[in-house]
């Protein structure tokens, strides 16, 4: 033990030490490894309903990865919440923000471990959609290798925005179970709402992040759909990441 | 070295903590001792940077915490045991520590071994540590990381009289070797043993601090004054704070005489006055806590 011999440097801890800390503490709590190892298990599930049930056409690498990315799109975002509102709920904060006093520099890593994530389930999904389609073809599928470029980006896109939105909700909120229900809740009422009434509908089209997400889903979206994906994404993943991170910045630790 | 300079913090209308100023030197164990709501814990997150203090300011090493680049290698913080994932492992607590400070984790199975954490129980999930289980936890925390600093809010809750005694050692083995140890209690028994200084916080106010010896030897004067008001006077000429209890005595720190001329002086009367012996700085304590720190 040194206890006045050696005055450790004043440098401040890198963001890739941070990054690497926030992406093992996603796995290593009992939440954090079942939820990944659900969507891993629902990922293949759904290459497992196409085996099993669809026409044989619809056996293509592209049909394997486009369904694929569903569950992670679904449930990586409660990841990113868990691992915003599990240190408030957890009081984790208290021994986090004492090693790193940054506070700015812990969500920023937190930020990144989240597209890391979402960047490794589209990769994972992409590998199992591969070893799928190799399946399907002696049960008779079509096998088909192509898959349109613009579909991985977008799909990535996809996947990113989530995570990032439910980041988002997590920092703003700083509670889990109501960030959970108002990530799923808030955009479904909106959806709801804008075809309900006449009047939003133009908002609609611009605002609710599940109609401006769709497209995603479709080779080559035209740049009118991305401007329109751009806004809803500023108000759905922007602003509650701007607003969460001023709350963590700001709230006492306690 | 910490050092706190007038540190304030308002919520409100409440003052949690009323410019409190105090120096921990290295190679010194300071106990910071005050009842529950004193201020203890507001003092010691605002000196680590996790509240900001309405007034005053506080460095460790000489900086202000949040300046500290990997504070961790500096000081090591036990604010509360209870603070950590309940579905993490001990060994995946330390391990993210170790991680976050650049440091091998090769180093966690040895250090939760010094804390009395066997292999056992650092795999198990610290949802079913004891509450001192975690208080070892938390200990072994603040050390991972080799600091020369130590700043433990009231590490021995949930130990046993074995773990407390435990724990004495290890801190007093640390500032020996020229560490600094700042802890805080509500009870003047667990620090008495240990602690080289004393600061005794109520109120948010500081009430009394100094050299320990001193002060548990020259613990003041009770006195009984016929009119209180009155004697706010007196302490007022005396420039001392006066800890009234609940009885109607005031515990004085000065001497019998000075407190006697000051009164005959100012012509106050007093019903009572005497040495408030070796006990006095507990008798002060436990009124302390037996009013809620209400002065």
């Amino acid at each position: 033990m040194t206890t006045t011999t050696t005055a450790p440097t004043t440098t401040q801890v890198p963001l890739t030490r941070l990054t690497g800390v926030e992406l093992r503490k996603l796995a290593d709590t009992r939440a954090g490894f079942w939820l990944l190892l659900i969507i891993g298990l629902a990922t293949a599930a759904t290459s497992a309903i196409i085996l099993g049930w669809a026409e044989d056409e619809e056996m293509t690498f592209e049909g394997f990865f486009s369904f694929g990315l569903l569950p992670s799109a679904v449930l990586l975002p409660v990841l990113g919440i868990l691992s915003v509102t599990s240190e408030w709920s957890q009081r984790t904060v208290l021994s986090t923000f004492t090693l790193v006093p940054t506070r700015g520099r812990v969500l920023t890593a937190k930020i990144v471990a989240g597209v890391l994530i979402a960047i490794a389930a589209t990769a994972a999904t992409a590998l199992l959609s591969a070893v799928a389609n190799v399946i399907g073809r002696p049960i008779g599928g079509d096998g088909s290798w192509h898959i349109d470029s613009s579909l991985v980006w977008q799909g990535l896109l996809l996947q990113v925005i989530f995570v990032l939105m439910g980041i988002g909700f997590g920092a703003l909120l700083q509670n889990t179970p109501l960030a959970i229900v108002l990530y799923f809740a808030l955009p479904m009422v909106w959806t709801v709402l804008g075809s309900m009434i006449k009047k939003l509908k133009s908002a609609a089209e611009w605002l609710d992040i599940n109609v401006t997400t769709t497209p995603l889903s479709e080779a080559d979206m035209t740049s009118g759909e991305y401007a329109r994906l751009g806004v809803s994404v500023a108000v759905w993943v922007l602003l509650p990441l701007a607003a969460g991170a001023v709350r963590v910045l700001r709230r006492e630790v306690s | 070295m910490i050092a706190v300079e007038n540190l304030s913090k308002r919520y409100g209308d409440q003052r949690a903590v009323d410019d409190v100023s105090f120096t921990c030197e290295p190679g010194t164990v300071t106990g910071f001792l005050g009842p529950n709501g004193a201020g203890k814990s507001t003092t010691l997150r605002m000196i680590c940077g996790l509240t900001p203090p309405t007034a005053g300011a506080a460095t460790v090493c000489g900086v202000p915490y949040r300046r500290l680049g990997n504070p961790g290698r500096r000081v090591g913080v036990l604010l509360d045991a209870s603070a950590q994932h309940a579905g993490r492992t001990g060994r995946e607590t330390l391990a993210l520590a170790a991680m976050t400070m650049g440091l091998d984790t090769a180093r966690v199975p040895d250090r939760l071994a010094k804390v009395g954490l066997d292999a056992t129980a650092a795999r198990r999930r610290v949802r079913a540590y004891s509450l001192g289980m975690r208080q070892r936890l938390g200990l072994a925390y603040a050390m991972l990381g080799d600091p020369a600093v130590l700043i433990l809010d009231e590490p021995a809750n949930g130990l046993d009289p074995e773990g407390i005694y435990w724990m004495r050692g290890l801190l007093r083995e640390f500032a020996d070797r020229g560490g600094t140890v700042l802890l805080s209690s509500h009870l003047l028994r667990e620090v008495e043993a240990v602690a080289d200084r004393l600061v005794v916080i109520g109120g948010g106010r500081i009430l009394t601090q100094g050299d320990k010896n001193a002060l548990l030897g020259a613990a003041g004067t009770v006195v009984r004054p016929a009119d209180p008001e009155d004697f706010d006077a007196v302490l007022q000429k005396l420039d001392v704070t006066g800890t009234r209890s609940s009885d109607g005595t005031i515990l004085v720190p000065a001497e019998p005489e000075v407190i006697a001329r000051a009164a005959a002086a100012a012509g106050v009367v007093l019903l009572e006055l005497r040495p408030a012996g070796a006990g006095g700085l507990e008798e002060m304590f436990l009124r302390l806590t037996s009013t809620g720190g209400n002065r």
